[in-house]
């Protein structure tokens, strides 16, 4: 561990123990260089000049791409989009494929337990669309049944968004059982990695996922970059989302035909610096390997739950099935508000997150 | 660590956990509602006034320590004062915690409420303890109360 932390500049310039991870992870010293690399080295803007050095920007941005591809084990490199954070590849999701997709009547199917980047684009889609929003809810265990997706997911169920790891609970949720019961009533599912993709391999083609999105900055990456997958027929039907240079074939005074895959959707000078760093981020997370990493946080979450539990004024809300949590701990202090004690834990030079919970969707499930 | 022992004093503690000024007044003349969607600090404050007095004041809702105690805290300060009077220490105890009123005699007239005066030391905690505040700062503002 001691050693890992050698990698990371920001754990030698402050004594903190950095316990949000899920809110952005700290950057390790191999992605640092990579980004200050490229800009004392490669800086141009990638597909535009007819010079050298504008040549290999492109270059080094298309081979981070290919390197996300093979990552995520995408058919194809132009199924890889690049995305401001998880957050912008839904809004793209929903505005491109949802609001030209759905009609009145349909439904879309979340589980309780999404972030707001999963949730608040689907309640205006369904607004503009007049199709309905129902929910997937948890049970004793904080976990989602099969009962519960058999008895959601129906025909007219036209698209299902589903977080793969909770970012409130931890809970690693069944998504190949989702998607099979999804893609058996004809619904299409957008599935968020951006807590899982840290933690483990995530295989687009095995989960035969139809869209699938991550924030870069969760998983070692620079801010300011994220990731849409989506399989190609379906990417190639939908509309651009945003408009402008790079995304277009030929540009007429009224009207345009637009570049195909993957820039149609990557429209404006793109993350050059973001891109390079995911790509440094995956270099150094395939160099750990996920066997390491699941091993390590295997036994420092065996040994916070073990020390928690003994606290009799704290209430854990994980669920009691190891291999179905994963690296996040949410707990109450009985009496005192979660600020109050995220203000004493910093006092200490702990970071954590505290929030009534991250999202509101899931209060219910804390009886705030 | 100073500042944390500092600000989660017994008057403070008191105050968020037990405040005999969170209720419901029997009639009140303006009521508004302070939130703070960061944390999740929730308040809803009542005032009853009479003529330019504010004859009572009251709150419900909830949220973090701070954010309870200040409003609580407010309460008593505030209760019996005029407009004017009310306003100029609304305005003095902002700006102590923006750090822009340091001079002790202003400040003695915030009575209890200088108990937060180490919360402008505590960047992530001024606007718990602003909440109440800018909720009453909204109250006599809109309502005319003052031409601030």
């Amino acid at each position: 561990m001691n050693k890992l932390k050698q990698d990371f500049p920001i754990l030698q310039n402050h004594k903190i123990t950095y316990l949000d991870s899920g809110a952005t992870t700290q950057k390790p010293i191999q992605v640092i260089n990579a980004v200050k690399n490229f800009y004392e080295k490669q800086n141009a803007n990638p597909h535009r000049g007819a010079y050298l050095l504008s040549v290999e920007a492109t270059e080094s941005y298309e081979n981070a791409r290919d390197k996300i591809a093979k990552f995520i084990n995408a058919k194809k490199r132009e199924e890889v989009i690049f995305s401001k954070n998880a957050t912008e590849a839904l809004n793209l999701i929903a505005y491109s494929y949802g609001m030209e997709n759905l009609k009145k009547d349909d439904e879309i199917v979340l589980s309780i337990m999404e972030h707001h980047s999963n949730l608040v684009p689907w309640q205006k889609c369904v607004k503009m669309t007049g199709s309905q929003l129902n929910y997937m809810y948890v049970n004793e265990k904080f976990e989602l049944s099969d009962e519960e997706i058999e008895r959601k997911i129906t025909d007219k169920t036209k698209i299902v968004g589903i977080t793969h790891i909770s970012n409130v609970l931890g809970t690693i949720n069944p998504i190949k059982k989702i998607i099979e019961q999804a893609h058996k009533k004809g619904a299409i599912v957008v599935v968020d990695a951006s807590q899982s993709i840290p933690h483990m391999k995530i295989d687009v083609q095995d989960l035969d996922a139809d869209f699938l999105v991550f924030s870069g900055h969760k998983m070692l990456a620079p801010l300011g970059i994220g990731v849409l997958y989506g399989k190609h027929d379906l990417l190639n039907q939908m509309n651009p989302f945003l408009m402008g240079g790079d995304m277009i074939e030929y540009v007429y005074e009224q009207e345009t035909t637009f570049a195909p895959l993957p820039n149609k959707f990557e429209a404006g000078t793109q993350n050059v610096e973001g891109v390079i760093g995911l790509g440094a981020a995956i270099d150094y997370i395939e160099k750990m390997g996920y066997d390491t990493i699941q091993q390590i946080e295997k036994e420092v979450i065996a040994y916070a739950k073990q020390e928690l539990s003994k606290l009799d004024y704290m209430t854990l809300y994980l669920t009691p099935n190891e291999e179905h949590h994963s690296g996040v701990i949410s707990f109450n202090l009985k009496g005192i508000h979660p600020h109050d004690v995220a203000s004493i834990l910093d006092s200490e030079g702990i970071c954590v997150r505290s929030r009534k919970s991250l999202c509101t969707a899931t209060d219910e499930i804390f009886g705030n | 660590m100073e500042d944390l022992n500092d600000i989660y004093n017994d008057l403070i503690m008191e105050h968020s956990m037990n405040s005999y000024n969170k209720k419901k007044l029997d009639k009140c003349d303006f009521c508004e509602k302070g939130h703070n969607p960061n944390c999740g600090d929730e308040i809803s404050l009542e005032i009853k006034l009479n003529g330019n007095l504010i004859e009572d004041l009251a709150f419900t809702g909830h949220g973090c320590a701070i954010s309870q105690a200040s409003t609580s805290i407010m309460i008593d300060t505030l209760k019996g004062k005029t407009i004017e009077e009310a306003n100029e220490i609304v305005k003095t105890f902002i700006n102590m915690i923006k750090r822009e009123e340091t001079n002790e005699e202003n400040l003695k007239k915030l009575e209890d409420a200088i108990a937060f005066r180490n919360v402008s030391n505590m960047p992530a905690r001024v606007k718990c303890a602003l909440l109440a505040w800018h909720t009453i700062e909204d109250i006599l503002h809109q309502n005319g109360c003052c031409s601030a």
